[in-house]
């Protein structure tokens, strides 16, 4: 009676005892979910955790109204099957000020997520939330802890984090200081997509390829996924066959042509391709370490 | 990719093509990785040593770098890398901004790749003395050590701290890389040699194998495929050697079955389910459990999980058990095998690794959590600090940052656990201080002192109630606090008096008398301050049980050690007074002279001159001085105290 456990196994069982950890220590914890994949698996890893109670804590979209209809779809379907209480939140001050992101630039990500998603942590007065980040998305994550602590202010401060051995974590804070928690800190895009495919577990369509109206903007092909779309004076969408690496706001998320339709052909293309998933992100771009700085910042 | 010609590319000819099968059959090519294991390891060594540029040529040679970090890569290698124009593959690595500047890794960073048999997870974790903190943490969860040698320089001192670290860690598994073979001329003889120089030194700290291997990180030799330049060398490339060394779940499942419960799963009146992570040994519906510390028994009824209910599982599994019969069981309990439970105990003996910029302080209580158990711990002073360079034992009176010794503590509740070397789940603790929160030291536990089913408290007849009501009144502790020459004990002079016109029982300890006589072996150093108010809290809780209410005058400076005589008195019971005068002010009046002398450097640790007062945050009395006098001060608390009766 013994086995190997294969490596999503351990995944699994690694992430599971993460959520178990937090329900067992945190007061008001939330999962952070925002319709993409690794939200996908994020779900699906909490209901297994929990089962067959649903998991204790709400879902929250920090939503910026720029995001493609799929996914809102996709978050009212997943909400409802998964028994949770679906919270979306708004920035206020963004929506009264129609920020976009046509004529704001970074100011978009700026006051819709960053901005928003303190608003709502501090709204609700949440503790603990669960995010999908993994290590191997970009360098500065490599060293971020599974428990990575916000002052009361919600900053990251990379230098004074906390050990984490063996499977202990602490979760012990003074009043005002959040932790964000990654479960599947040490899952890879494919471990994901490996995952999704084993456990046939419901993903936003856009990753599979389709013909789609799309413009091409500063070398990113975007889909004119509605009329807030601002076309160009002549300017006419073109249907092309793309899917999508990574969803975000439709405006700032690049597609790749592609004619992968089913799951296996997406990881096969992921497999095949040479370049990185976050390439498609416009907000990366900046330097090397924007990622580190937006972090710092209080962007997730 | 400019600068390709610069790297030698045996990547090419790699033994691991997965290619071929993704582009051919993408189905026969996801099934065959459904069924890969999971290996962790841990690289050892210093930037010098080439450890960055082997973690980079690993993830190169594995396809897990893009062409756009590649094309960011090169630009990044001829802006601040150190190979000139070739590609610097320790850049791919080093992860943060400050760290990049300073061209060294300070934190444990995790990488990952993949071949078609094991996914890896790499903890890479700076090499010098300073980190030891982050080496033990990256050490933890590892399988596996890659000790890097430099061919050119041999066995060093860091070497011989790394084995050791790794070993003490429990990490079974060490692979000696030799690195650079390419500077030494691929030669043999100096392979043989280091060979010779480490199986000595392993031999003496009880690493009982390991497997060298004789690489070049930058020209890629023996990584993925075998090197043509070292004919004579007959072993696994290092790829090789990864993906076949058996993980240690074979050892883990034979063992008894644990599980430490996590939270229990209660979603309605007939679901009553146990959710934990399986430590050890294996389980099937059917077989007999004992709870612990509770000793109670039952039999396991249920393997629930979302697909449906298991035959059997094994260690490392998150599951959820249900039981046959309705027995107390909640976080913290471990459920075990029934025939071969866990021991339970409140005094051990340990391996402390210390992580924090304030040294242990003997007799502070901090938390201590292993597995899904969070007790109070107090540890003594060290039997001794070991040299991690030397391996000696030093003689030492606390732990500071980074420091390793073996100390006994006990806990305030009973605890299940293993021995470290059994299980690390049950055997591996961390520290936090419980002011701070931050985790302050990590722990391996090599054996109970005794068992604590041997406790028995003795049973009193006459309670601690009987003797408040005898004396009619409640007992208290009015806990005077602040600066030398405040006015503490003037203050709590003039309250006793006025408490025992009232009628009531008081005893005054005074900080000089008491120093005088039951802590007069004690100095004044931070630890001895420590130990001086944990004396000092058990003597006035003794007072509170004979019914007294007892007032303290002791600067006692640091807000842990307040705290602690406040958890160890009943709720209520402790009244913190803080004795306000500004620091100017005390020293102005300097009763003792003890300012003046601390100023002119004859007094050391002197409270406020070179040692820190931590003021109450929230006293339940605070008197300040410049603005009340001793007479309505004393009268104050007098009413404060009544009010709380």
């Amino acid at each position: 009676m013994t086995k190997t456990l294969t490596h999503l196994e351990r995944l699994e069982s690694e992430s599971i005892h993460i959520f178990r950890e937090v329900v067992a220590e945190a007061e008001k914890p939330v999962l952070l979910y925002s319709v993409g994949k690794d939200s996908a698996v994020m779900l699906h890893l909490a209901r297994k955790a929990f089962y067959p109670a649903p998991p204790p804590f709400p879902l929250l979209h920090v939503d910026t109204t720029w995001k493609f209809k799929a996914m809102y779809d996709l978050r009212d379907r997943m909400a409802k099957e998964s028994g949770m209480e679906l919270l979306v939140y708004q920035n206020p001050e963004a929506k009264e000020k129609g920020i976009n992101p046509f004529d704001h630039g970074s100011l978009h990500t700026d006051m819709w997520k960053t901005e928003g998603l303190k608003q709502a942590l501090n709204k609700y007065g949440f503790d603990v939330a669960f995010g999908g980040a993994r290590r191997d998305e970009e360098k500065s994550r490599a060293k971020e802890r599974i428990f990575s602590f916000r002052s009361a202010n919600h900053r990251w401060d990379p230098k004074n984090q906390r050990p984490e051995l063996w499977r202990l974590y602490n979760a012990r804070k003074t009043k005002g200081e959040s932790i964000r928690v990654f479960p599947i800190s040490n899952w890879t895009e494919l471990d994901i997509w490996q995952y999704i495919h084993l456990e046939n577990i419901p993903i936003v369509p856009l990753y599979f390829s389709a013909k789609r109206p799309t413009v091409v903007r500063d070398g990113l092909i975007l889909m004119v996924d509605d009329d807030r779309f601002p076309l160009k004076k002549g300017e006419v969408p073109v249907d092309r066959s793309i899917r999508f690496r990574t969803l975000g706001c439709y405006p700032l998320t690049g597609a790749v042509e592609s004619d992968a339709a089913t799951l296996p052909e997406v990881i096969q293309e992921m497999l095949l391709t040479t370049t990185s998933e976050r390439q498609g992100r416009a907000i990366d771009h900046d330097q090397a370490a924007s990622m580190e700085k937006k972090k710092q910042e209080g962007y997730f | 990719m400019a600068s390709s010609e610069v790297i030698s590319s045996p990547a090419k000819e790699s033994s691991y093509k997965a290619d071929d099968l993704i582009a051919e059959d993408i189905d026969a090519y996801l099934v065959k990785h459904q069924h890969k294991s999971l290996l962790r390891f841990i690289t050892c060594g210093s930037v010098d040593d080439g450890k960055s540029t082997l973690i980079g040529r690993l993830l190169y040679d594995s396809k897990m770098i893009f062409e756009d970090q590649l094309a960011a890569l090169e630009a990044d290698s001829k802006r601040v890398g150190t190979q000139g124009q070739a590609i610097d593959f320790a850049l791919l690595v080093d992860g943060l901004a400050a760290e990049r500047e300073q061209g060294i890794t300070i934190d444990v960073a995790y990488r990952f790749f993949a071949t078609d048999r094991r996914k890896f997870i790499v903890a890479d974790t700076p090499g010098h003395e300073q980190y030891t903190r982050n080496m033990v943490t990256g050490a933890s969860t590892a399988d596996l050590a890659v000790i890097l040698i430099d061919a050119r320089k041999g066995v060093l001192t860091q070497t011989r701290r790394h084995s050791y670290l790794a070993h003490l860690i429990g990490i079974r598994n060490i692979v000696l890389a030799i690195n650079k073979m390419d500077l030494v001329g691929y030669d043999q003889a100096v392979f043989d040699r280091i060979l010779s120089d480490y199986r000595t030194f392993a031999a003496e700290i009880g690493i009982r194998d390991f497997v060298p291997i004789p690489i070049s990180g930058l020209a890629g030799d023996n990584i993925t495929t075998r090197s043509t330049a070292t004919p004579w060398f007959k072993g696994p490339t290092l790829l090789e050697h990864l993906e076949e060394v058996p993980v240690d779940e074979t050892r883990l499942q034979a063992g008894a079955f644990r599980m430490p419960v996590q939270w229990v799963n209660r979603p309605n009146l007939d679901f009553r389910g146990f959710a934990g992570l399986i430590a050890t040994g294996t389980i099937a519906p059917g077989d007999a459990v004992r709870i612990l510390p509770s000793g109670k028994t039952s039999k396991v009824a249920r393997i629930v999980t979302l697909d449906g209910d298991l035959p059997f599982a094994v260690a490392g599994q998150s599951v959820t058990l249900t039981l046959a019969d309705e027995v107390d069981c909640s976080r913290g309990d471990v459920i075990a095998a029934a025939g071969s439970p866990p021991e339970v105990a409140d005094q051990f003996e340990s391996t402390i690794v210390w992580m924090s910029d304030d040294a242990m302080l003997p007799g502070r209580p901090y938390w201590l959590k292993l597995a899904t158990q969070t007790v109070t711990a107090t540890v003594q002073p060290p039997k001794y600090q070991l040299n991690v360079n030397t391996l000696e034992h030093m003689a030492a009176k606390t732990l500071g940052l980074n420091a390793i010794g073996v100390a006994n503590f006990s806990t305030d509740k009973p605890l299940v656990f293993d021995t470290y070397e059994n299980s690390h789940d049950l055997g591996g603790f961390i520290l936090i201080d419980k002011i701070s929160n931050a985790t302050v030291a990590a722990g391996m536990l090599h054996f109970a002192l005794r068992r604590s089913q041997n406790v028995h408290w003795q049973a009193i007849d006459v309670t601690r109630e009987a003797h408040a009501a005898s004396k009619g009144q409640t007992p208290k502790v009015l806990w005077f606090t602040g600066l030398s020459g405040a006015g503490k004990s003037t203050i709590a002079n003039l309250v006793e008096k006025k408490l025992y016109a009232l009628g009531k029982h008081t005893f005054l300890l005074d900080g000089d008398n008491v120093r005088h006589g039951l802590n007069k072996d004690l100095g004044f150093t931070d630890a001895d301050r420590v130990e001086n108010i944990r004396r000092l809290g058990e003597v006035a809780k003794l007072m509170t049980d004979a019914g007294l209410i007892v007032l303290t005058a002791f600067i006692s400076p640091f807000r842990a050690e307040r705290r602690m005589v406040r958890e160890m008195l009943r709720a209520g019971e402790f009244i913190e007074i803080h004795v306000d005068t500004p620091l100017a002010e005390a020293e102005r009046r300097d009763v003792k002279g003890l300012y003046k002398k601390a100023r002119a450097g004859e007094l050391k640790n002197f409270t406020g001159i070179n040692s820190p007062y931590e003021p109450p945050e929230s006293p339940e009395v605070r008197i300040d001085t410049t603005k009340v006098s001793a007479e309505d001060a004393a009268e104050l608390i007098v009413e404060k105290l009544l009010s709380l009766s």
